[in-house]
Protein backbone atom coordinates (compact mmCIF):
# COMPACT_ATOMS: atom_id res chain seq x y z
CA UNK A 1 0.00 0.00 0.00
CA UNK A 2 2.95 2.37 1.26
CA UNK A 3 6.17 2.61 0.03
CA UNK A 4 8.78 5.03 1.73
CA UNK A 5 11.84 4.55 -0.73
CA UNK A 6 15.14 5.87 0.39
CA UNK A 7 13.41 9.18 1.85
CA UNK A 8 16.12 12.05 3.24
CA UNK A 9 14.80 15.25 5.04
CA UNK A 10 17.04 18.06 6.21
CA UNK A 11 16.57 21.68 7.19
CA UNK A 12 18.99 24.89 7.63
CA UNK A 13 21.35 26.71 5.63
CA UNK A 14 23.45 24.62 3.78
CA UNK A 15 26.74 25.35 5.69
CA UNK A 16 24.98 23.72 9.11
CA UNK A 17 22.61 21.31 7.29
CA UNK A 18 20.67 19.15 9.72
CA UNK A 19 19.17 15.64 8.71
CA UNK A 20 15.91 14.74 10.63
CA UNK A 21 15.61 11.65 8.12
CA UNK A 22 18.15 9.46 6.24
CA UNK A 23 17.96 7.70 3.40
CA UNK A 24 15.11 5.70 5.10
CA UNK A 25 12.56 3.12 3.28
CA UNK A 26 10.02 0.62 4.45
CA UNK A 27 6.58 -0.70 3.16
CA UNK A 28 3.15 -0.59 5.02
CA UNK A 29 0.60 -3.41 3.87
CA UNK A 30 -3.15 -3.34 3.72
CA UNK A 31 -4.72 -3.75 7.24
CA UNK A 32 -1.45 -3.17 8.78
CA UNK A 33 -1.32 -1.18 12.18
CA UNK A 34 2.15 0.13 12.61
CA UNK A 35 3.76 1.88 14.98
CA UNK A 36 6.75 3.93 15.00
CA UNK A 37 8.48 4.84 18.04
CA UNK A 38 11.31 6.72 19.29
CA UNK A 39 13.36 9.00 21.00
CA UNK A 40 12.76 12.67 20.61
CA UNK A 41 14.15 14.12 17.60
CA UNK A 42 14.49 10.72 16.09
CA UNK A 43 12.35 11.67 13.30
CA UNK A 44 8.81 10.37 13.79
CA UNK A 45 6.83 12.79 13.22
CA UNK A 46 8.68 14.14 10.47
CA UNK A 47 8.36 10.97 8.99
CA UNK A 48 3.88 11.45 9.30
CA UNK A 49 4.34 14.59 8.15
CA UNK A 50 6.29 13.80 4.78
CA UNK A 51 3.69 11.21 4.39
CA UNK A 52 0.64 13.32 4.34
CA UNK A 53 2.66 15.88 2.39
CA UNK A 54 2.58 18.38 5.22
CA UNK A 55 6.72 18.95 4.69
CA UNK A 56 8.43 18.05 1.24
CA UNK A 57 11.25 15.43 1.37
CA UNK A 58 14.77 16.40 0.37
CA UNK A 59 15.00 13.35 -1.02
CA UNK A 60 13.14 10.01 -1.80
CA UNK A 61 9.95 8.78 -3.22
CA UNK A 62 6.91 8.10 -1.29
CA UNK A 63 4.71 5.50 -3.64
CA UNK A 64 0.78 5.07 -2.42
CA UNK A 65 -1.45 2.20 -4.04
CA UNK A 66 1.65 2.13 -6.81
CA UNK A 67 1.44 5.76 -7.69
CA UNK A 68 4.23 8.17 -6.49
CA UNK A 69 2.89 10.87 -4.73
CA UNK A 70 6.03 12.03 -3.82
CA UNK A 71 5.23 15.92 -5.50
CA UNK A 72 1.58 16.04 -4.39
CA UNK A 73 0.19 18.34 -2.05
CA UNK A 74 -1.75 17.52 0.93
CA UNK A 75 -5.30 17.72 -1.10
CA UNK A 76 -4.29 15.32 -3.66
CA UNK A 77 -2.94 13.21 -1.15
CA UNK A 78 -5.78 12.79 1.49
CA UNK A 79 -8.07 12.81 -1.70
CA UNK A 80 -6.25 9.53 -2.79
CA UNK A 81 -7.08 8.17 0.80
CA UNK A 82 -4.66 9.02 3.17
CA UNK A 83 -5.90 10.85 6.53
CA UNK A 84 -4.20 12.25 9.42
CA UNK A 85 -4.37 13.12 12.85
CA UNK A 86 -2.04 16.37 14.00
CA UNK A 87 -0.23 16.00 17.25
CA UNK A 88 -1.57 19.87 17.92
CA UNK A 89 -4.94 20.49 16.24
CA UNK A 90 -5.54 23.63 15.39
CA UNK A 91 -8.69 25.75 16.92
CA UNK A 92 -11.28 27.55 14.54
CA UNK A 93 -13.25 30.14 15.45
CA UNK A 94 -17.10 29.56 14.04
CA UNK A 95 -16.41 26.20 12.91
CA UNK A 96 -18.29 23.56 14.97
CA UNK A 97 -17.67 19.90 15.53
CA UNK A 98 -20.01 18.81 13.41
CA UNK A 99 -19.11 21.04 10.42
CA UNK A 100 -14.99 19.81 10.63
CA UNK A 101 -16.90 16.23 10.77
CA UNK A 102 -18.96 17.19 7.55
CA UNK A 103 -15.80 18.70 5.83
CA UNK A 104 -13.78 15.29 7.17
CA UNK A 105 -16.75 12.61 5.83
CA UNK A 106 -17.73 14.66 3.00
CA UNK A 107 -16.66 13.53 -1.10
CA UNK A 108 -15.38 10.11 0.12
CA UNK A 109 -16.76 7.15 -1.14
CA UNK A 110 -17.10 5.05 2.63
CA UNK A 111 -18.37 9.10 4.10
CA UNK A 112 -20.79 8.72 7.19
CA UNK A 113 -24.25 9.69 5.88
CA UNK A 114 -25.27 13.24 6.43
CA UNK A 115 -27.47 12.51 9.44
CA UNK A 116 -27.55 13.74 13.51
CA UNK A 117 -27.43 9.84 14.30
CA UNK A 118 -23.83 9.22 12.29
CA UNK A 119 -22.15 12.30 14.12
CA UNK A 120 -23.55 11.56 17.06
CA UNK A 121 -22.26 8.19 17.04
CA UNK A 122 -18.62 9.29 15.62
CA UNK A 123 -18.91 11.57 18.59
CA UNK A 124 -19.58 9.22 21.06
CA UNK A 125 -16.63 6.88 19.56
CA UNK A 126 -14.06 9.39 21.27
CA UNK A 127 -16.14 9.62 24.64
CA UNK A 128 -17.81 12.92 23.53
CA UNK A 129 -21.41 13.77 23.59
CA UNK A 130 -23.83 14.81 21.02
CA UNK A 131 -23.61 18.55 22.43
CA UNK A 132 -20.21 18.64 21.90
CA UNK A 133 -21.20 18.93 17.76
CA UNK A 134 -22.95 22.26 18.01
CA UNK A 135 -19.65 23.50 19.74
CA UNK A 136 -17.02 25.51 17.94
CA UNK A 137 -13.54 24.01 17.65
CA UNK A 138 -12.15 27.06 19.61
CA UNK A 139 -10.08 27.45 22.82
CA UNK A 140 -13.18 27.17 24.65
CA UNK A 141 -12.36 23.56 24.30
CA UNK A 142 -9.85 21.87 26.48
CA UNK A 143 -6.73 20.20 25.41
CA UNK A 144 -7.62 16.72 25.92
CA UNK A 145 -11.64 17.34 23.99
CA UNK A 146 -9.57 18.93 21.08
CA UNK A 147 -7.70 16.11 20.84
CA UNK A 148 -10.78 13.74 20.69
CA UNK A 149 -12.15 15.88 18.18
CA UNK A 150 -8.83 15.57 15.88
CA UNK A 151 -8.81 11.88 16.15
CA UNK A 152 -12.89 11.83 15.44
CA UNK A 153 -12.33 13.81 12.26
CA UNK A 154 -9.51 11.48 10.93
CA UNK A 155 -11.80 8.48 11.66
CA UNK A 156 -14.48 10.03 9.92
CA UNK A 157 -12.40 10.25 6.68
CA UNK A 158 -12.60 6.34 6.15
CA UNK A 159 -9.32 6.46 4.81
CA UNK A 160 -7.17 3.57 3.30
CA UNK A 161 -4.44 4.61 5.38
CA UNK A 162 -4.84 7.03 8.20
CA UNK A 163 -1.85 8.34 10.14
CA UNK A 164 -1.89 9.46 13.62
CA UNK A 165 0.90 11.80 15.07
CA UNK A 166 0.92 11.10 19.02
CA UNK A 167 -2.45 10.56 19.40
CA UNK A 168 -1.99 10.16 23.26
CA UNK A 169 -0.32 13.64 23.90
CA UNK A 170 -2.18 16.18 26.01
CA UNK A 171 -5.20 13.56 27.11
CA UNK A 172 -6.18 12.56 30.34
CA UNK A 173 -6.05 9.01 31.77
CA UNK A 174 -9.33 7.91 30.44
CA UNK A 175 -8.93 9.49 27.75
CA UNK A 176 -5.95 7.34 26.90
CA UNK A 177 -7.45 4.11 27.60
CA UNK A 178 -10.36 4.72 25.39
CA UNK A 179 -7.82 5.43 22.44
CA UNK A 180 -6.59 2.22 23.00
CA UNK A 181 -10.24 0.65 22.44
CA UNK A 182 -11.01 3.15 19.37
CA UNK A 183 -7.44 2.11 17.44
CA UNK A 184 -8.78 -1.96 18.20
CA UNK A 185 -12.19 -0.70 17.06
CA UNK A 186 -10.89 1.10 13.70
CA UNK A 187 -9.14 -2.20 13.03
CA UNK A 188 -11.86 -5.03 13.96
CA UNK A 189 -14.48 -2.68 11.82
CA UNK A 190 -11.93 -2.33 8.18
CA UNK A 191 -9.30 -4.64 8.37
CA UNK A 192 -8.00 -3.84 4.77
CA UNK A 193 -7.55 -0.30 5.97
CA UNK A 194 -3.93 0.60 7.57
CA UNK A 195 -2.77 2.52 10.95
CA UNK A 196 0.41 4.24 11.81
CA UNK A 197 0.62 5.48 14.65
CA UNK A 198 3.26 8.00 16.12
CA UNK A 199 3.31 6.94 19.60
CA UNK A 200 5.66 6.64 23.10
CA UNK A 201 2.67 4.74 24.73
CA UNK A 202 3.91 0.61 25.67
CA UNK A 203 -0.18 -0.08 25.33
CA UNK A 204 -0.48 1.14 22.28
CA UNK A 205 2.71 0.06 20.76
CA UNK A 206 1.28 -3.62 22.12
CA UNK A 207 -1.79 -3.87 19.93
CA UNK A 208 0.79 -2.71 16.55
CA UNK A 209 1.15 -5.62 14.12
CA UNK A 210 4.70 -3.74 13.81
CA UNK A 211 6.61 -1.82 15.77
CA UNK A 212 9.40 0.20 13.69
CA UNK A 213 12.17 2.40 15.87
CA UNK A 214 13.64 5.10 15.02
CA UNK A 215 17.09 6.70 15.94
CA UNK A 216 18.58 9.63 13.92
CA UNK A 217 16.61 9.65 11.03
CA UNK A 218 16.82 5.90 10.30
CA UNK A 219 15.15 2.48 11.05
CA UNK A 220 17.08 0.98 14.06
CA UNK A 221 14.65 -1.59 14.71
CA UNK A 222 11.54 -3.24 14.18
CA UNK A 223 9.13 -6.13 13.96
CA UNK A 224 6.63 -7.71 16.07
CA UNK A 225 5.86 -6.09 19.46
CA UNK A 226 6.68 -9.72 21.39
CA UNK A 227 10.19 -9.61 19.72
CA UNK A 228 11.16 -5.64 19.18
CA UNK A 229 9.72 -4.36 22.80
CA UNK A 230 12.22 -6.47 25.25
CA UNK A 231 15.33 -5.32 22.91
CA UNK A 232 13.53 -1.30 23.31
CA UNK A 233 13.88 -1.93 26.96
CA UNK A 234 17.20 -3.23 26.97
CA UNK A 235 18.46 -0.81 24.88
CA UNK A 236 16.07 2.05 26.94
CA UNK A 237 15.06 3.12 23.26
CA UNK B 1 -47.08 48.99 -2.05
CA UNK B 2 -44.59 49.95 -5.24
CA UNK B 3 -43.71 47.03 -7.28
CA UNK B 4 -39.89 46.72 -6.82
CA UNK B 5 -37.82 45.81 -9.55
CA UNK B 6 -35.16 42.82 -9.50
CA UNK B 7 -32.62 44.66 -8.20
CA UNK B 8 -34.50 46.93 -5.63
CA UNK B 9 -35.98 42.89 -4.68
CA UNK B 10 -32.64 41.70 -4.01
CA UNK B 11 -31.27 43.80 -2.33
CA UNK B 12 -34.35 43.68 0.04
CA UNK B 13 -33.96 39.46 0.23
CA UNK B 14 -30.31 39.97 1.28
CA UNK B 15 -30.24 42.67 3.98
CA UNK B 16 -34.10 42.12 5.51
CA UNK B 17 -34.98 38.58 4.15
CA UNK B 18 -38.27 39.93 2.59
CA UNK B 19 -39.22 41.28 -0.66
CA UNK B 20 -43.05 40.94 -0.06
CA UNK B 21 -44.56 42.96 2.62
CA UNK B 22 -44.28 40.88 5.98
CA UNK B 23 -46.97 40.07 8.07
CA UNK B 24 -47.09 42.44 10.52
CA UNK B 25 -45.20 45.57 11.23
CA UNK B 26 -43.14 46.84 8.35
CA UNK B 27 -42.06 49.82 6.67
CA UNK B 28 -39.89 49.36 3.39
CA UNK B 29 -38.21 52.36 2.25
CA UNK B 30 -36.59 52.98 -1.28
CA UNK B 31 -34.92 55.64 -2.26
CA UNK B 32 -35.88 57.86 0.61
CA UNK B 33 -39.88 57.27 0.10
CA UNK B 34 -42.00 55.20 2.26
CA UNK B 35 -43.19 52.73 -0.65
CA UNK B 36 -45.38 50.67 1.89
CA UNK B 37 -45.77 50.89 5.67
CA UNK B 38 -48.44 48.80 7.80
CA UNK B 39 -49.02 48.93 11.74
CA UNK B 40 -49.98 45.99 13.65
CA UNK B 41 -51.85 45.88 16.47
CA UNK B 42 -49.30 45.85 19.14
CA UNK B 43 -46.57 47.72 16.93
CA UNK B 44 -47.12 51.27 15.92
CA UNK B 45 -44.84 52.31 12.82
CA UNK B 46 -45.55 56.30 12.21
CA UNK B 47 -43.37 58.38 10.11
CA UNK B 48 -41.75 61.71 11.33
CA UNK B 49 -39.48 64.28 9.86
CA UNK B 50 -36.63 61.88 8.09
CA UNK B 51 -37.72 58.38 9.45
CA UNK B 52 -40.24 56.74 12.11
CA UNK B 53 -41.12 56.72 15.34
CA UNK B 54 -41.98 52.80 16.30
CA UNK B 55 -44.05 52.07 19.51
CA UNK B 56 -44.62 48.48 20.56
CA UNK B 57 -47.14 48.22 23.38
CA UNK B 58 -45.54 46.64 26.81
CA UNK B 59 -46.19 42.63 27.20
CA UNK B 60 -45.79 42.28 23.16
CA UNK B 61 -44.45 39.03 22.83
CA UNK B 62 -42.53 37.31 19.49
CA UNK B 63 -43.99 39.91 16.90
CA UNK B 64 -41.02 41.02 14.28
CA UNK B 65 -40.97 44.35 12.39
CA UNK B 66 -39.17 44.72 9.61
CA UNK B 67 -37.83 48.20 8.07
CA UNK B 68 -35.31 47.85 5.39
CA UNK B 69 -34.11 50.61 3.07
CA UNK B 70 -32.88 50.22 -0.23
CA UNK B 71 -30.69 52.87 -2.92
CA UNK B 72 -31.30 51.69 -6.06
CA UNK B 73 -30.69 55.26 -7.87
CA UNK B 74 -26.95 56.69 -7.85
CA UNK B 75 -26.40 59.51 -6.19
CA UNK B 76 -28.99 59.54 -3.44
CA UNK B 77 -28.31 60.86 -0.27
CA UNK B 78 -30.11 60.40 2.83
CA UNK B 79 -30.47 60.49 6.71
CA UNK B 80 -33.13 58.22 8.24
CA UNK B 81 -34.01 59.28 11.70
CA UNK B 82 -35.55 55.98 13.55
CA UNK B 83 -36.76 56.13 16.95
CA UNK B 84 -38.00 53.12 18.59
CA UNK B 85 -40.02 52.98 22.46
CA UNK B 86 -39.89 49.34 23.39
CA UNK B 87 -43.12 48.94 26.29
CA UNK B 88 -42.25 47.16 29.43
CA UNK B 89 -42.26 43.04 29.08
CA UNK B 90 -42.56 43.04 25.31
CA UNK B 91 -39.87 40.56 23.27
CA UNK B 92 -39.81 41.94 19.91
CA UNK B 93 -37.67 41.58 16.73
CA UNK B 94 -36.42 44.50 14.80
CA UNK B 95 -35.14 43.57 11.14
CA UNK B 96 -33.37 46.54 9.86
CA UNK B 97 -30.96 46.54 6.82
CA UNK B 98 -29.53 48.49 4.04
CA UNK B 99 -28.43 47.77 0.31
CA UNK B 100 -27.64 49.99 -2.35
CA UNK B 101 -27.27 49.08 -5.85
CA UNK B 102 -24.93 52.17 -7.67
CA UNK B 103 -24.84 51.59 -11.32
CA UNK B 104 -24.23 55.58 -12.15
CA UNK B 105 -20.90 58.21 -11.25
CA UNK B 106 -22.24 59.84 -8.01
CA UNK B 107 -21.63 58.40 -4.60
CA UNK B 108 -25.24 56.81 -3.05
CA UNK B 109 -24.91 57.93 0.79
CA UNK B 110 -27.18 56.40 4.13
CA UNK B 111 -27.00 57.64 7.02
CA UNK B 112 -29.54 55.99 9.66
CA UNK B 113 -29.44 57.19 13.09
CA UNK B 114 -31.55 54.62 15.07
CA UNK B 115 -32.11 55.08 19.21
CA UNK B 116 -33.63 52.27 20.86
CA UNK B 117 -35.66 53.08 24.17
CA UNK B 118 -36.46 50.02 25.76
CA UNK B 119 -38.15 49.41 28.64
CA UNK B 120 -38.06 47.35 31.70
CA UNK B 121 -37.34 43.64 31.48
CA UNK B 122 -38.59 43.98 27.31
CA UNK B 123 -36.20 41.91 25.26
CA UNK B 124 -35.09 43.28 21.85
CA UNK B 125 -33.30 41.28 18.98
CA UNK B 126 -32.09 44.18 16.64
CA UNK B 127 -30.76 42.67 13.19
CA UNK B 128 -29.47 44.80 10.91
CA UNK B 129 -27.48 44.03 7.56
CA UNK B 130 -25.42 46.07 5.02
CA UNK B 131 -24.62 45.02 1.68
CA UNK B 132 -23.64 47.21 -1.49
CA UNK B 133 -23.16 46.12 -4.83
CA UNK B 134 -22.96 47.61 -8.62
CA UNK B 135 -20.28 48.88 -10.77
CA UNK B 136 -20.94 52.54 -10.04
CA UNK B 137 -18.98 54.91 -7.44
CA UNK B 138 -19.42 54.61 -3.82
CA UNK B 139 -21.92 53.06 -1.51
CA UNK B 140 -21.18 54.46 1.77
CA UNK B 141 -23.40 53.60 5.03
CA UNK B 142 -23.01 55.08 8.47
CA UNK B 143 -25.21 54.01 10.92
CA UNK B 144 -25.79 55.33 14.21
CA UNK B 145 -27.26 52.72 16.94
CA UNK B 146 -27.73 54.03 20.42
CA UNK B 147 -29.72 51.58 23.46
CA UNK B 148 -30.99 52.88 26.13
CA UNK B 149 -31.83 49.58 28.25
CA UNK B 150 -34.26 50.34 31.28
CA UNK B 151 -33.82 47.65 34.62
CA UNK B 152 -33.76 44.56 33.26
CA UNK B 153 -33.91 44.96 30.17
CA UNK B 154 -32.28 42.83 27.25
CA UNK B 155 -31.19 43.62 23.72
CA UNK B 156 -29.18 41.64 21.14
CA UNK B 157 -27.76 43.23 18.30
CA UNK B 158 -26.43 41.76 15.19
CA UNK B 159 -24.52 44.02 13.06
CA UNK B 160 -23.46 42.84 9.85
CA UNK B 161 -21.71 44.19 6.69
CA UNK B 162 -22.31 41.69 3.96
CA UNK B 163 -20.03 43.06 1.08
CA UNK B 164 -19.56 45.45 -1.02
CA UNK B 165 -19.82 48.63 1.28
CA UNK B 166 -17.07 51.25 0.06
CA UNK B 167 -16.77 53.80 3.18
CA UNK B 168 -18.68 52.83 6.69
CA UNK B 169 -18.48 54.73 9.73
CA UNK B 170 -20.35 53.04 12.38
CA UNK B 171 -21.33 53.97 15.92
CA UNK B 172 -23.12 51.85 18.13
CA UNK B 173 -23.74 53.04 22.25
CA UNK B 174 -25.62 51.23 25.07
CA UNK B 175 -26.34 52.72 28.48
CA UNK B 176 -27.73 50.11 30.77
CA UNK B 177 -29.70 50.48 34.10
CA UNK B 178 -29.71 47.74 36.63
CA UNK B 179 -29.58 44.23 36.11
CA UNK B 180 -29.76 44.93 32.23
CA UNK B 181 -27.98 43.39 29.89
CA UNK B 182 -26.71 43.94 25.85
CA UNK B 183 -24.87 41.45 23.83
CA UNK B 184 -23.50 43.02 20.35
CA UNK B 185 -22.35 40.59 17.54
CA UNK B 186 -20.38 42.92 14.86
CA UNK B 187 -19.14 41.08 11.28
CA UNK B 188 -17.59 42.68 8.78
CA UNK B 189 -15.75 42.15 5.36
CA UNK B 190 -14.15 44.59 3.41
CA UNK B 191 -12.52 44.30 -0.35
CA UNK B 192 -10.96 46.34 -2.83
CA UNK B 193 -10.02 49.84 -0.95
CA UNK B 194 -13.29 49.49 1.43
CA UNK B 195 -13.06 51.40 4.41
CA UNK B 196 -14.55 50.55 7.53
CA UNK B 197 -14.56 52.15 10.96
CA UNK B 198 -16.49 51.05 13.88
CA UNK B 199 -16.68 52.43 17.65
CA UNK B 200 -18.80 50.33 20.01
CA UNK B 201 -19.42 52.30 23.36
CA UNK B 202 -21.34 50.74 26.21
CA UNK B 203 -21.89 52.52 29.91
CA UNK B 204 -22.54 50.34 32.81
CA UNK B 205 -24.30 52.36 34.97
CA UNK B 206 -26.29 49.89 36.77
CA UNK B 207 -25.95 47.16 38.99
CA UNK B 208 -25.45 43.82 37.63
CA UNK B 209 -25.40 45.09 33.98
CA UNK B 210 -23.24 42.97 32.01
CA UNK B 211 -21.36 43.61 28.48
CA UNK B 212 -20.95 41.10 25.74
CA UNK B 213 -19.34 42.32 22.93
CA UNK B 214 -17.94 39.97 19.92
CA UNK B 215 -16.24 42.17 16.60
CA UNK B 216 -15.08 39.49 14.00
CA UNK B 217 -14.18 40.96 10.76
CA UNK B 218 -12.10 40.27 7.37
CA UNK B 219 -10.30 42.51 5.80
CA UNK B 220 -9.06 41.73 1.99
CA UNK B 221 -7.12 43.37 -1.07
CA UNK B 222 -6.30 46.46 0.12
CA UNK B 223 -9.21 47.74 2.61
CA UNK B 224 -8.48 49.20 5.76
CA UNK B 225 -10.49 48.43 9.37
CA UNK B 226 -10.46 50.25 12.57
CA UNK B 227 -12.32 49.46 15.65
CA UNK B 228 -12.15 51.01 19.04
CA UNK B 229 -14.57 49.05 21.73
CA UNK B 230 -15.03 51.07 25.12
CA UNK B 231 -16.40 49.78 28.17
CA UNK B 232 -17.57 51.85 31.28
CA UNK B 233 -17.90 49.75 34.35
CA UNK B 234 -20.00 52.26 36.72
CA UNK B 235 -21.47 49.86 38.74
CA UNK B 236 -21.33 45.94 40.26
CA UNK B 237 -21.26 44.95 36.43
CA UNK B 238 -19.17 42.70 33.84
CA UNK B 239 -18.23 43.36 30.66
CA UNK B 240 -15.90 41.70 27.69
CA UNK B 241 -15.60 42.80 24.36
CA UNK B 242 -13.67 40.41 21.69
CA UNK B 243 -12.31 42.18 18.19
CA UNK B 244 -11.42 39.02 15.90
CA UNK B 245 -9.91 40.09 13.01
CA UNK B 246 -8.85 37.83 9.28
CA UNK B 247 -6.50 39.75 7.08
CA UNK B 248 -5.80 38.52 3.83
CA UNK B 249 -3.68 39.90 0.66
CA UNK B 250 -3.26 43.14 2.01
CA UNK B 251 -5.65 44.41 4.41
CA UNK B 252 -4.82 45.96 7.55
CA UNK B 253 -6.72 46.48 10.46
CA UNK B 254 -6.32 48.94 13.40
CA UNK B 255 -8.16 47.56 16.71
CA UNK B 256 -8.52 50.23 19.92
CA UNK B 257 -9.81 48.80 23.00
CA UNK B 258 -10.85 50.49 25.77
CA UNK B 259 -11.76 49.67 29.23
CA UNK B 260 -12.31 52.19 32.03
CA UNK B 261 -13.66 50.59 35.21
CA UNK B 262 -14.66 53.47 37.87
CA UNK B 263 -16.24 51.10 40.20
CA UNK B 264 -14.38 48.57 42.25
CA UNK B 265 -16.92 45.97 41.55
CA UNK B 266 -16.52 46.30 38.05
CA UNK B 267 -14.90 43.17 35.78
CA UNK B 268 -14.50 44.20 32.64
CA UNK B 269 -12.14 42.07 30.01
CA UNK B 270 -11.32 42.55 25.84
CA UNK B 271 -9.29 40.44 24.11
CA UNK B 272 -8.18 40.83 20.03
CA UNK B 273 -6.28 38.55 17.66
CA UNK B 274 -5.61 39.91 14.29
CA UNK B 275 -3.57 37.92 11.73
CA UNK B 276 -3.71 35.75 8.83
CA UNK B 277 -5.39 32.48 8.62
CA UNK B 278 -2.92 30.15 10.31
CA UNK B 279 -1.11 27.65 8.11
CA UNK B 280 -2.01 25.07 10.28
CA UNK B 281 -5.73 25.60 9.90
CA UNK B 282 -5.23 25.55 6.11
CA UNK B 283 -3.25 22.33 6.58
CA UNK B 284 -5.70 21.21 8.82
CA UNK B 285 -8.86 21.29 5.94
CA UNK B 286 -6.31 20.06 3.51
CA UNK B 287 -5.82 17.05 5.24
CA UNK B 288 -9.39 16.68 4.85
CA UNK B 289 -10.02 16.83 1.59
CA UNK B 290 -10.16 20.31 0.62
CA UNK B 291 -8.12 22.43 -1.73
CA UNK B 292 -6.37 25.71 -0.15
CA UNK B 293 -9.15 28.11 -1.78
CA UNK B 294 -11.88 25.80 -0.51
CA UNK B 295 -9.84 25.95 3.10
CA UNK B 296 -9.78 29.85 3.37
CA UNK B 297 -13.54 29.91 2.07
CA UNK B 298 -14.49 27.50 4.90
CA UNK B 299 -12.71 29.40 7.61
CA UNK B 300 -13.75 33.28 6.44
CA UNK B 301 -17.68 31.81 6.14
CA UNK B 302 -17.19 30.07 9.40
CA UNK B 303 -15.50 32.94 10.77
CA UNK B 304 -17.82 35.56 9.77
CA UNK B 305 -21.14 32.88 10.30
Amino acid sequence: MLQVKNLSFSVGPARKRSTILNNLSLNIKPGEFVVITGPNGSGKSTLAKLIMGLEKATDGQIIFNKQNITDKDITERARLGIAFAFQQPPHFKGVTVKDLLQISATGHETFLEDNETDYKKLIETVGLDESYLEREVNNTLSGGELKRIEIASAIARQAQLTVFDEPEAGIDIWSFEKLVQIFKKFRDKAPERALIVISHQQRLIKQADRIIVLRDGQIALQGHPDDVLPQLQEANL
Amino acid sequence: MKTLDQIEKELMQTVAGVHEPPAGAYNFRVNGESIGRQSSDNINVEPQENGLIITVKANTQDEVVHIPVVISKTGHKETVINDFYIGDNADITIVAGCGIYNCGPKNSIHDGIHTFHIGKNAKVRYIEKHYGAGPGAGKILNPVSKFYLEKGAYAEAELEQIRGVDSTDRITEAELADDAKILIREKMLTQGKQYAKSHIETILNGKNTVADIVSRSVATDESRQEFTLHIEGNNLCRGHSECDAILQDHGTVLATPSLDAKHVDAQLIHEAAIGKIASEQLNKLMTLGLTSQQAESQIINGFLK
